[in-house]
Formats: structure tokens, C-alpha cells, sequence
């Protein structure tokens, strides 16, 4: 039946490593160009003795190694500074030092799986998947022990008979005709084929599924975990409802809850009166707020001149005549609510704390405007003390 | 196996490299000593440079040949002896070191009391940092190299004459000794003679970023010698490309390994940005010395990384060679690059000074003074090693 058949190339086996690179030497000295030589390991001098070029894999790696690497240097910094800016531990928004471990792996990447991808492509003569020597005795032999040459038949020197003589002289073992196989396509539509997939399909499907929401869920000890009692944001079927957790009796007021009127309002026709006595203990409470919240804008002195002068939108002095004239509950207005640049600290400090910040802003407004009264007292308090109060 | 069985012929270099050798070594060491006169300090910091530079290229080469006994490769045992004649800097070191013990002052800012005295980091250092035990240390580690090169060496050259090949199973021993040793002196080293400059910064990475420059600086010394040699005859004519290739690759490797240790001693500094960690990259960031950090980058990586990223370079011998000059100046410019900035007296201003050029002359003639007499000496094969032939026999 090989009669019918289209010959591919003619084989021979040689022994040792000395043997197959003397053969591949001749062959090429011959001047045979299609021709290969198979061995089940390295050989070293392989590539002169073939006459062999240098690879040029070396520029398919180079080539995606590259492309790699500047599309994850250029996609990163398109999304870290242009798509989506975000500043991560204060550095810029095109911050290229960290990007080059990650471009450093893809170039890595790319370049290794586009030289097997091309070395494979190569080989296998893509899209045909299967080399005709492969379906050879000569390949199971060069698999093993043996060191074999090939030579095609499509190599304009080819002469069936010479070639066989030729290689007998060399010192061949074995000669081995190989022919071509019937060309087949991919068949990659066939039914078998068509059903395999779609058993894998099921099968990683529902193991998959039964993995994550049963086999993850099956309790091994039962201990306390399940009461009989309603967790919070759970169902129940012992309210009306439905709902675990209850709302509050209507007209509830939390403990140390206090109404305030004027929400959202800038400035309310009704101010609220202090409620706190400017005592030195509420006095240390204010300052220690007012630096904390007030100072980064308005100034350790309330004078508008701050540390963040520049940076952000300045914060006014408190010591104009406008603010002075303000009432208190003016003053406690405008923290809890904000106004123009300032934002509502309603939710960090606390309703006492406010109270106590504005008293302590009196005093600071007190000791830039002092009454001659005021100096007679520090002039007692020097007095009784004997030391200079005042510094 | 006669040294006619492997065809090794050995010829005499001749005797105008002596001279070459000679004019060098003595110019530059007058020059040097002019140089201590006028301004101690600048000169002690440019000998710093220098002397770095001979412990990269000795104890570099040093272990290139503990490596080789240690994982037996035979492609490198024809050009073994070549880095043998280059660590015969080793026992030089102990000599070279004493003007910068005498000059310690100038140098290392810890061994003034008032700026010890000024910060607590250094205070807490002293145990450390104090000059008896800075001298016992670097005498010391001297020493367990001089040793260790005298034993390999001494075995290696042994085996010219007896063929014995029980000597280089001893040297394999000696070797797998050797690199551990290397490894934590390297770091020693590189600690105390050069990140000491500036006492209050640290880096534990230092060491092997100093490592890897002293492994390519001494591969690059290694090539530039074999080429030289192999052009005019005096090694083997089975050295050939594919030799060349495999060393040149080496080089690539190497180039590759310090980018990445110098880079990621970058990193964690960049990301942390801790004022007394950055500090040391200022120093080498204003007042001119952009330039130079610039410099760095490009000469010791881009360059040398494209260049012999490419098959051919590395199968010419021409190319090869011009690589090899190139990475043994980028060397030298890095290890100024780590030295010179800590010059605190110029307030960390970038300055050129002739001293600085004058060392090197005089520390290549010292090399070329040394390589000769011991060619003269010893064959430039080991011509006894039972893997010089299949060294001699190595295909890619």
C-alpha cells in the first residue's frame, strides 16, 4: 500500500554522537539543504556541523519582550495618572520607579511565552499538528538511544537510490522511508469532540458550584452557632414584619441627645445661648480643640495667619470687629454647619467641645483687646502670687 | 598528559609591558604622593576609590576560581590562570590598605568625637564603629583571603609539575569554603570601608550590591586579558568565540543582577522615604552630582545590557573587548559614585580633582608589574588540571 503514498523522506540511524555529527557534516558538505537530524539529547557542534545559522527566535522574544514591556509601562501609567488618578503613599501620579518591578515581570512574560508559542508554531508547521516523522519507527528510535538523519524529498538534490547509498556509506544502521500522511484538517467540530467539551463544562460546573455553596457550608460541629434567637439583620417570622431588629418606639430620645433647630441653616434668626461657664477646666478643653480643629487654618492665635497659609483657601482672623460682634450661638452655628470654605464639624466635635472652643476663642479675642480693668487684675494676681502671671 | 599533548606553546610576554607597567605604577605613585601632600583628605578619599577597585578586581577574581572548582565547570579552566594572576592583588592589599589607616581621619566622620558625640544613632554605633576594632576587622579579613588564595593558588600551581589530580579535589574543598567566607566579608567590607562614609545611613543590601560590581569587574578584567592574550598567541589556539561568548554572557548576567540589587535598594528607600534614608540619595542627587547618578544608570546597565544583549558582540572578539574596558570604567565610576559624595568639607558639591585619575594609573601599573612577573614565572595554563582539555574542547 506505500506505493499509493507520496514519500516524505528517507531516514537512517547511526550509533553515536561522533557518528551523527560526521554524518550531518557530510550531508551538508553534500549539498543537501532540507534536510534534520534528530537526537535524544543535546548534541554539542550540532549546529556547525549542520551548517546552521543563528536562531531567530532570539528576535521573536526580543520583539514581545519589548512590546511587553512598554504596553504595562504605558497601560499603568495611563490608568494610575490619566484614567483614573489616585495618589497611593504620596507619591505622583506617574510614580515610574514603582511600575518597573511589574514591567520588569511582563517583559519576562511575554518575551518566555511568545518564544514557546513560536518555537511550538515552528515546529508543528501550524495549523497542521502533526510532523509526517512523527509517525515513524525512526522517531521512536532517535527517542531513545539512537542519533538519526533526515532527509526530505523536496530538496532539489533528491534522488531516492542516491540518497540511500549515500547514507549507507555514511555508516547508517537503519534506513527508513517515510511517507507523507493523509493531510488532515483540525477537526476540532467533530461530535466526540463537541460532546467532551460539553461534559467538561458540566462537570466543572456543578463541582465547582457544589464546592463554593454546599461542601464549603456543611458544618462539621455544631457547638453554639446555632440558637434559637433572632441575630441582628436577620429574618423572623416572630414579628409581624418580618424583621430580626426593631425600630425604636416613636419618640425615643438617645441618651445625651440635645435638638438642635438649625440644621443647614448659615444663619439662624434665633441664636442659642452658651451653656458652659468659661471655668479654666472648660477654658484647657476649648484650647486643646481649638488647636487641634480650628488652629490648622485659623491660626494658633485665631489671627489668620496659619501653617497651611498657601495651601488651602486662608481662614479669617476671629478678631475683626464682625466676629467679635457675633454672638456665641452665632459662633457655634457656624461650626456645627460650616460656612463658605469651612465644613461642618458637627460630626468630630463634640456639642460640649464646641461650647467650650468658643469660650476659649473669647479669651483669645479678650487678650488681643484687653480693658485697663484687665490689667489691674493681672497686676493683683502678680501681687498675690509673686510671680509674673502674665508670662 | 604533557603539556605538547595539549598543545599549549609557551612564549615569554615581552618585556615592553614591563616597562609600560613600570612607567604607570611609578608616575602614578609620585603623583599620588604629591597628592597626599597638598590635600590629604581629597587624596585619601580618591585612594579610597582606587583601592576599592583593587579589591574588586583580587578578591573578584578570586572567586571566579573558587567558582569554578565549586560547581566544576571546565569551559573557564583554560583562562583559570588569568584570574589567579589577577588575585595575586590579594596579598598586596595588606600594604595598600596602610595609608588609609593612617588617614582615617580624613575619611570616616565617626572617628571624630564631636560628631559621634552630636547624634544618637552613632553613639549607639560605637561598639561597632571605633577604629581599633575597624583595623582588627579589615586586617583580619585581609588575612582569611591571603590564606585562602595562598592554599588554592599554591594547589593549583602545584599541579603544573606533579598532574596530581587529588589537588584538585582539595581545591574543590577549599573553594566551597572560600564563597561563604567571600559572601560575608565582601559585606564586611563594602559596610565598613565605604557605606561608613556616611555613618548615620544603612542598608543591609550594600554588601551584594557591592558584590555584584566586584564579580563583573573582575569577569571584564578576566576578558579584556584572555582576549588580549589569545590575539597575540600566547594562550591556546582552541580558544575561540565560543569562549569569548560564554564569558560575555556572564557579563550580561552580571549587568542584569547589579541593576536589579542596585534597583531594589532604590525601591524600598524611594517608597519609604524616610528623610535619614534618603539622604544618601540627595547626596548623590544635587550640587552636580545628577550628572554622575545619571551616568550610573546608563553606563552601568542600559548600555552594557543593549550592547550585549546581541549574539554577535559576544562572538567577537573586538566588540567583546571594548565592552570589557567600558564595564571595568563603569566599575570604577560606581564605586566613585558611592565614595565621593560623602566629602562633607565641599558641602556635598560636586568637584574634579586630578587625584582622582591619578590612582587608577598608578593601581593598573601595579596589576600589569604583578601579571608580568608571574607570567614569567608560572604558565598562563594550568596546564596539570584534568579539565583543561575538555575545557579546551568546548562547544556552545
Amino acid at each position: 500500500m506505500n506505493e499509493n503514498k507520496v514519500l516524505h523522506s528517507v531516514a537512517a540511524l547511526f550509533d553515536t554522537p561522533d557518528k551523527i555529527i560526521n554524518a550531518a557534516r557530510k550531508v551538508k558538505d553534500a549539498g543537501y539543504t532540507m534536510f534534520d537530524v534528530n537526537t535524544s539529547y543535546p548534541v554539542h557542534g550540532m549546529d556547525k556541523a549542520m551548517g546552521l545559522g543563528q536562531s531567530k527566535i532570539g528576535y521573536v522574544t526580543l520583539f514581545f519582550g519589548f512590546a511587553g514591556a512598554v504596553f504595562i509601562f504605558l497601560f499603568m501609567g495611563w490608568s494610575m495618572a490619566i484614567n483614573y488618578p489616585y495618589i497611593v503613599g504620596g507619591k505622583p501620579f506617574f510614580p515610574y520607579q514603582a511600575f518597573i518591578p511589574i514591567t520588569f515581570e511582563v517583559t519576562v512574560l511575554c518575551g518566555s511565552i511568545a518564544t514557546v508559542v513560536g518555537m511550538l508554531a515552528v515546529f508543528f508547521n501550524l495549523p497542521f499538528l502533526s510532523h509526517p516523522i512523527h509517525d515513524s519507527n525512526y522517531i521512536k528510535e532517535v527517542s531513545v538511544d539512537k542519533f538519526g538523519v533526515v532527509i526530505e524529498a523536496e530538496d532539489p538534490l533528491f534522488d531516492k537510490n542516491k540518497v540511500v547509498e549515500f547514507l549507507k556509506n555514511l555508516g547508517a544502521g537503519k534506513i527508513e522511508f517515510i511517507y507523507e500522511p493523509e493531510k488532515q484538517a483540525i477537526k476540532i467540530l467533530q461530535p466526540k469532540f463537541i460532546v467532551f467539551l460539553a461534559v467538561v463544562a458540566a462537570l466543572t460546573s456543578f463541582s465547582t458550584y457544589f464546592t463554593l455553596n454546599k461542601l464549603m457550608y456543611i458544618v462539621p460541629f455544631n457547638w453554639m452557632d446555632n440558637q434559637k434567637k433572632s441575630n441582628p439583620q436577620s429574618e423572623t417570622n416572630f414579628f409581624y414584619d418580618g424583621y430580626a431588629m426593631r425600630t425604636p418606639v416613636e419618640g425615643t430620645v438617645a441618651r445625651g441627645f440635645m435638638p438642635y433647630p438649625f440644621h443647614e441653616q448659615a444663619l439662624p434668626s434665633e441664636p442659642l445661648a452658651n451653656p458652659t461657664l468659661p471655668t479654666k477646666q472648660i477654658l484647657k478643653i476649648g484650647q486643646e480643640k481649638f488647636l487641634t480643629f480650628c488652629s490648622p487654618c485659623h491660626g494658633n492665635y485665631a489671627e489668620g495667619v496659619s501653617r497651611l497659609m498657601g495651601q488651602f483657601p486662608p481662614g479669617p482672623t476671629l478678631h475683626s470687629a464682625k466676629i467679635i460682634g457675633y454672638s456665641d450661638g452665632m459662633i457655634y452655628n457656624i461650626i456645627t454647619n460650616g460656612q463658605n470654605a469651612m465644613p461642618s464639624y458637627a460630626y468630630q466635635i463634640p456639642r460640649e467641645q464646641r461650647w467650650a472652643i468658643i469660650d476659649y476663642i473669647r479669651v483669645l479675642q479678650r487678650a488681643q483687646n484687653p480693658k485697663p480693668s484687665d490689667f489691674q487684675a493681672i497686676k493683683e494676681l502678680n501681687k498675690e502670687s509673686g510671680k509674673n502671671v502674665v508670662n | 598528559m604533557s603539556s605538547t599533548e595539549i598543545g599549549y606553546i609557551r612564549k615569554e610576554l615581552p618585556e615592553k609591558i614591563k616597562t609600560i607597567g613600570l612607567t604607570l605604577f611609578v608616575v602614578g605613585t609620585a603623583l599620588g604622593i604629591i597628592g597626599f601632600l597638598i590635600d590629604p583628605q581629597r587624596a585619601s578619599l580618591s585612594y579610597l576609590v582606587t583601592f576599592m577597585f583593587l579589591v574588586s578586581i583580587g578578591v573578584g577574581s578570586l572567586f571566579l576560581v573558587a567558582l569554578e572548582y565549586a560547581v566544576g565547570a571546565d569551559w573557564s579552566t583554560p583562562f583559570r590562570r588569568i584570574s589567579e594572576f589577577l588575585a595575586a592583588v590579594i596579598p598586596f592589599l595588606i600594604i595598600l590598605v596602610i595609608p588609609l589607616l593612617f588617614n582615617l581621619k580624613y575619611i570616616f566622620p565617626w572617628t571624630h568625637k564631636s560628631i559621634v558625640d552630636s547624634s544618637v544613632m552613632l553613639r549607639g554605633k560605637t561598639p561597632y564603629l571605633n577604629v581599633p576594632f575597624f583595623i582588627i576587622r579589615s586586617i583580619g579579613i585581609f588575612l582569611v583571603w591571603w590564606v585562602f588564595y595562598y592554599f588554592i593558588i599554591r594547589n593549583s600551581r602545584k599541579q603544573d609539575t606533579t598532574k596530581d589530580q587529588y589537588l584538585t579535589k582539595k581545591n574543590i574543598n577549599i573553594s566551597s569554603g572560600f564563597i561563604p567566607v567571600f559572601g560575608l566579608s565582601i559585606s564586611a567590607i563594602a559596610f565598613d570601608w565605604m557605606m561608613s562614609l556616611e555613618p548615620n545611613w544603612f542598608s543591609t543590601i550594600f554588601g551584594v550590591y557591592y558584590f555584584s560590581g566586584t564579580v563583573w569587574c573582575a569577569l571584564a578584567a578576566l576578558t579584556l586579558i584572555v582576549i588580549l592574550l589569545n590575539e597575540h598567541g600566547y594562550l591556546h589556539s582552541k580558544i575561540k568565540s565560543e569562549h569569548y561568548y560564554t564569558l560575555g554572557l556572564l557579563m550580561f548576567a552580571f549587568t542584569v543582577f547589579w541593576a536589579y540589587i542596585a534597583f531594589s535598594q532604590y525601591l524600598l528607600i524611594w517608597y519609604a522615604d524616610l528623610p535619614d534614608e534618603t539622604i544618601w540619595f540627595m547626596h548623590r542627587w544635587v550640587g552636580g552630582w545628577k550628572v554622575v547618578s545619571l551616568a550610573i544608570v546608563f553606563t552601568h546597565f542600559i548600555f552594557p545590557f543593549f550592547y550585549l544583549l546581541s549574539y554577535n558582540v559576544k562572538m567577537q572578539a573586538k566588540k567583546l573587548k571594548f565592552i570589557a574596558i567600558w564595564i571595568l570604567c563603569a566599575h570604577f565610576l560606581d564605586l566613585y559614585w558611592l565614595v565621593m559624595p560623602g566629602m562633607s568639607t565641599n558641602g556635598y558639591q560636586y568637584s574634579f580633582s586630578w587625584m582622582d585619575l591619578v590612582f587608577p594609573v598608578a593601581a593598573v601599573g601595579l596589576i600589569i608589574l604583578i601579571f608580568k612577573s608571574l607570567s614569567h614565572k608560572y604558565n598562563l595554563l594550568p596546564i596539570g588540571d584534568p579539565k583543561l582539555q575538555r575545557g579546551l574542547d568546548f562547544h556552545l
